[in-house]
């Protein structure tokens, strides 16, 4: 099975890879461009870019996406910043640089040359941000401000206030809405993506239901791009958006697309805990907080008094007894198992013992309040928001939760899944972050994807399409994709049982971080792999959505979602079982060193795994995409 | 907490709307607003009854999405806070809280709570960009922008296209969204080549959208979440005032 994968790599040294793909990739001319329709589902900074990227080449572009504007992608939400090796604090970063700790810190899990590229194409983003008007922080000489990240050891993170997100998506959304004034773009916002339609092997369109009319619509185009963004809305509480989903790339999958690494999730050590039963989301905190705020629970699991009566001397400041040398500044993958091992061991803090304490008392004590304040005074101002208290007077409480889905689609060099015509860029596909993303390379990746690689590698594809004219939609293929579509709503819709589809993705999500969360066990991923089929039993015959299927009807949005989560979740599962060793952010319990560090298996575990469907959720096909190291020797990464 | 509820519910923009009455008994302080109408809507979905549509996404004060009239106020009670934001523990005990959907022409129902807001979304489209393609973009430091310019930029840059600006207005203007846009894009040098252009179809697109006229009420900035400042509509003005002479 090992060589269905081809991942396309380019000949030539590592440095020489893009440039030399770039010379020779086919062209479209300009007059055949307008003749050629592409669909782009999602308007992150993966899609936006993409969209307008392509736009602006002159193809004719569809743009889709489920909120009421394209600028609300969950991009938006992005806080700390995006790398790129510009190298303007002069602290000897370079491409390669960058490449290495992005390599590194994913545990030499990713393909060399995506990763490698990913770098390349870093310096160009920022260049292409600050043409659009995105306000970067700047120096008082007016030259691009930067600060250091999590990983690595040079300042290459170029940041807009603790809004980076936002301000590069409203930059490449002005680039998409420029394109929809030209005609070049058509845009589908409340539109949501519940099919692809495949033609003779080939992804030829879509089928959509909008979302403020109920009705089912067909698309068709000459190559279908998923832009849809992460899945770690799959673990219910999360950092993601309410919306956030994995249908796009899951019926995808369903229709031939493999799925890769989909087990590995990032769960970022620094955000709000639950609070009560009906939260319904877990606000992330800068993990700059990390850096004066000090981690402890009590020694006493019993402990009930405030955290301000706990003596110093039991208190248990468990990162920097563990971790000396880095202390509170561990990586994210181990920051987070170590507040899970405190909590699992009935310290946890907080009515409902889920979290532990971020204390800044020293650094008041050292630096004073105002200091504090101008570095953290807006986190210390949206903790208060959120929680009523004030982090100047007593610990603020924090918590693990999924964030980034290291996993995806499985693209090769060039974006392309494994159905011909259907390209994956953004958070959806799995290509360059390995087992660990390093913080700010996620904003990177999505506009690199969308902005540089993908106008060049789809252009490659169309250039054998030109001779392909408009695709049809009233093919038989897109009679049964949207008969497929409407059944299953009708399903939804008629199962008339007692419980919300809100109501399974909490049951499903708590089971999945419980034991495909931060550690994994053969045991505990066996017992999940059972529970999640029972939860799936229940969800065919226990799911309430009220109303119909041609309204507005936010209720059965919602079963479309969790009815793929229901399945993705065990492939989740299967995938984490099938990799019997620990690397980056998937922590296999029976697979770690005596100091209870993460320990990788290079000779029998150094690839990427890619699912294939096989008409059953249980009963997936492993193929193997074995990951080859020409430029680097993988090593052992130490946080001691 | 016992909250009491008055809910705007009206199925689709052809449908009239009513306020429809709701009891909470059980709310606890700590639950975000929209966690208590997720409450409200569990309750209404395991009786077999419709729940109420509002929109949301993000849940963290930065997508724009979620959007009410809470007490007559756009997002509710706390200064720069999007409804999303509000928590349980700005209400007391036994309050009737009433909540309807964003007002204005340019925003029609979809149902219930639900507005549609592309309007401004057209009034991006008309202009509210740097004319840069792929690809064009020059090396990054080449144009050094002061610091305070460049903070002055975000300031304006920061608006999250809420449409409480619109719906706090008595005119239903989208003066203060446009007015940031502009602003932005002309404190840069990136953006300054196209001002007069930019402002000029900006503004005739707001009017087209059926958007009312700015008075200076300044009752936007008060309920603006991100706390956008009037003065951009004064900028904005001016800009305009400028192109139309130059234009002549
Ligand atoms: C709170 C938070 C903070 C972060 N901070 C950082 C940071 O500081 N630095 C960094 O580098 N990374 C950060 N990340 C990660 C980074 O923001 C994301 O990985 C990245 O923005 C993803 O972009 P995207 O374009 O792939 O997807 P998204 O921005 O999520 O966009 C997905 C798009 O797909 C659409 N869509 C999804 N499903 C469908 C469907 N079925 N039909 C139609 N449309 C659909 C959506 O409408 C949306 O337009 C952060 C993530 C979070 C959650
Ligand atoms: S100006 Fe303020 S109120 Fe108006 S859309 Fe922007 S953020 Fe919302
Ligand atoms: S839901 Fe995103 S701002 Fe409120």
């Amino acid at each position: 099975m090992e060589n269905v994968l081809k991942s396309e790599i380019p000949e030539g040294p590592l440095s020489e890879k893009w440039s030399n793909y770039k010379k020779t990739a086919k062209l479209v001319s300009p007059n055949n461009r307008k003749k050629l329709e592409v669909i782009v589902v999602g308007t992150g900074l993966a899609g936006a870019s993409a969209a307008a990227s392509l736009a602006e080449m002159g193809y004719n572009v569809k743009s889709f996406c489920f909120q009421d504007s394209p600028r609300r992608a969950h991009s938006v939400a992005a806080q700390g910043g995006v790398n790129a090796a510009k190298n303007y604090k002069n602290d000897g970063d370079s491409v390669y640089r960058m490449f290495y700790d992005t390599l590194k810190g994913g545990d030499f899990r990713s393909r060399e040359a995506n990763t490698y590229r990913l770098a390349e194409c870093s310096a160009n983003l920022i260049d292409q941000a600050t043409a659009q008007g995105v306000p970067f922080g700047r120096e008082y000489g007016g030259y691009l401000r930067n600060r250091s990240f999590g990983g690595v050891q040079v300042s290459r993170t170029f940041y807009a206030r603790g809004q980076t997100g936002q301000q590069l998506l409203l930059g490449s959304y002005q680039a998409l809405m420029r394109q929809v004034n030209t005609g070049k773009v058509s845009l589908y916002a409340r539109h949501e993506m519940l099919d692809l339609v495949l033609i003779e092997g080939k992804a030829k369109g879509i089928i959509a239901r909008n979302l403020d009319t109920g009705k089912v619509e067909r698309h068709g185009a000459h190559a279908v791009v998923l832009a849809t963004g992460g899945y770690g809305k799959i673990y219910y509480l999360s950092t993601l958006a309410m919306g956030c989903n994995a249908s796009a790339i899951w019926r995808a999958h369903k229709k031939g697309a493999f799925m890769a690494n989909p087990s590995w999730t990032q769960i970022h050590p620094t955000c709000l805990p639950q609070s009560g039963e009906y939260q319904s989301k877990l606000t992330l905190m800068s993990e700059s907080l990390r850096n004066d705020g000090r981690i402890w629970v009590p020694k006493d699991k019993n402990d009930t008094r405030k955290a301000n009566d706990i003596p110093e001397e039991e208190r248990d400041y468990y990162l920097e007894r563990k971790y000396p040398a880095f202390g509170n500044l561990a990586p994210r993958d181990i920051a987070s198992r170590s507040a899970k091992e405190q909590i699992d061991a009935g310290k946890g803090i907080g009515a409902l013992k889920n979290a532990v304490y971020l204390d800044f008392s020293k650094a008041i004590k050292e630096y004073g309040k105002d200091i504090i304040k101008e570095r953290y005074g807006n986190l210390f101002n949206m903790y208060k928001k959120i929680t009523g208290i004030d982090a100047y007077l007593e610990p603020m409480k924090i918590s693990p939760a999924a964030h980034f889905s290291m996993g995806g689609l499985w693209v090769d060099y060039e974006l392309k899944t494994t159905i011909p015509g259907l390209f994956a860029i953004g958070e959806a596909n799995f290509s360059d972050h390995g087992a660990n993303r390093l913080g700010a390379n996620s904003l990177l990746q999505a506009c690199v994807d969308g902005y540089f690689v993908l106008p060049y590698t789809l252009q490659n594809f169309l250039a054998d399409e030109i001779k392909q004219p408009k695709t049809d939609i009233n093919h038989p293929e897109f009679d049964k994709a949207e008969q497929a579509v409407k059944k299953q709503i009708e399903g939804f819709l008629t199962t008339k049982g007692t419980k919300t589809a809100e109501e399974f993705n909490k049951l499903l999500g708590s089971e999945l971080y419980d034991k495909c969360g931060l550690s994994r066990s053969k045991e505990g991923l066996e017992q999940a792999i059972k529970n999640i089929q029972d939860l799936r039993k229940a969800f065919k015959t226990d799911l309430i959505v009220p109303g119909e299927a041609s309204e507005v009807n936010s209720e059965l949005e919602k079963a479309g979602r969790v009815a793929d989560y229901m399945e993705l979740a065990e492939l989740m599962c299967i995938d984490a079982l099938q990799r019997e060793e620990s690397c980056g952010a998937h922590f296999r319990t029976e697979y770690q060193t005596a100091e209870s560090e993460a320990k990788r298996d290079d000779t029998n575990f150094c690839y990427s795994s890619a699912w294939e469907w096989n008409n059953n959720p249980s009963n997936p096909i492993l193929n193997k995409e074995k990951l080859i190291f020409e430029t680097v020797t993988p090593s052992v990464r130490s946080y001691k | 907490m016992k909250i009491h509820l008055k809910i705007w519910r009206q199925k689709d923009s052809q449908s009239k709307g009513e306020f429809k009455d709701y009891t909470l008994d059980d709310v606890h302080q700590e639950l975000s607003f929209l966690e208590m109408l997720d409450t409200l809507n569990l309750k209404l979905v395991k009786k077999g009854e419709y729940p109420v549509e509002f929109d949301h996404d993000c849940r963290e004060g930065i997508c724009g999405q979620c959007g009410m009239m809470i007490n007559g106020i756009a997002h509710g009670p706390l200064k720069n806070t999007t409804t999303c934001q509000l928590h349980m523990r700005s209400f007391k005990d036994g309050d009737t809280i009433y909540i309807e959907p964003f007002k204005a022409a340019a925003f029609p129902v979809v149902r219930d709570l639900k507005v549609n807001r592309s309007s401004l979304d057209h009034i991006i489209t008309s202009g509210g960009y740097v004319s840069v393609d792929t690809g064009q973009a020059p090396e990054a430091n080449s144009i050094p922008i002061a610091h305070e310019e460049a903070e002055a930029a975000f300031d304006a840059a920061a608006c999250i296209g809420c449409g409480a600006c619109v719906a706090s207005c008595k005119n239903a203007s989208a003066a203060l969204f446009t007015s940031a846009k502009i602003t932005q894009l002309e404190l840069l040098p990136q953006g300054q080549t196209e001002t007069s252009k930019r402002v000029i179809s900006m503004v005739k697109q707001m009017e087209e959208e059926g958007f009312g006229h700015c008075t200076n009420t300044e009752a936007c900035q008060v309920e603006c979440p991100e706390d956008i400042s009037v003065l951009n509509i004064a900028r904005m003005n001016y800009e305009y005032n400028k192109a139309k002479i130059l234009n002549k």
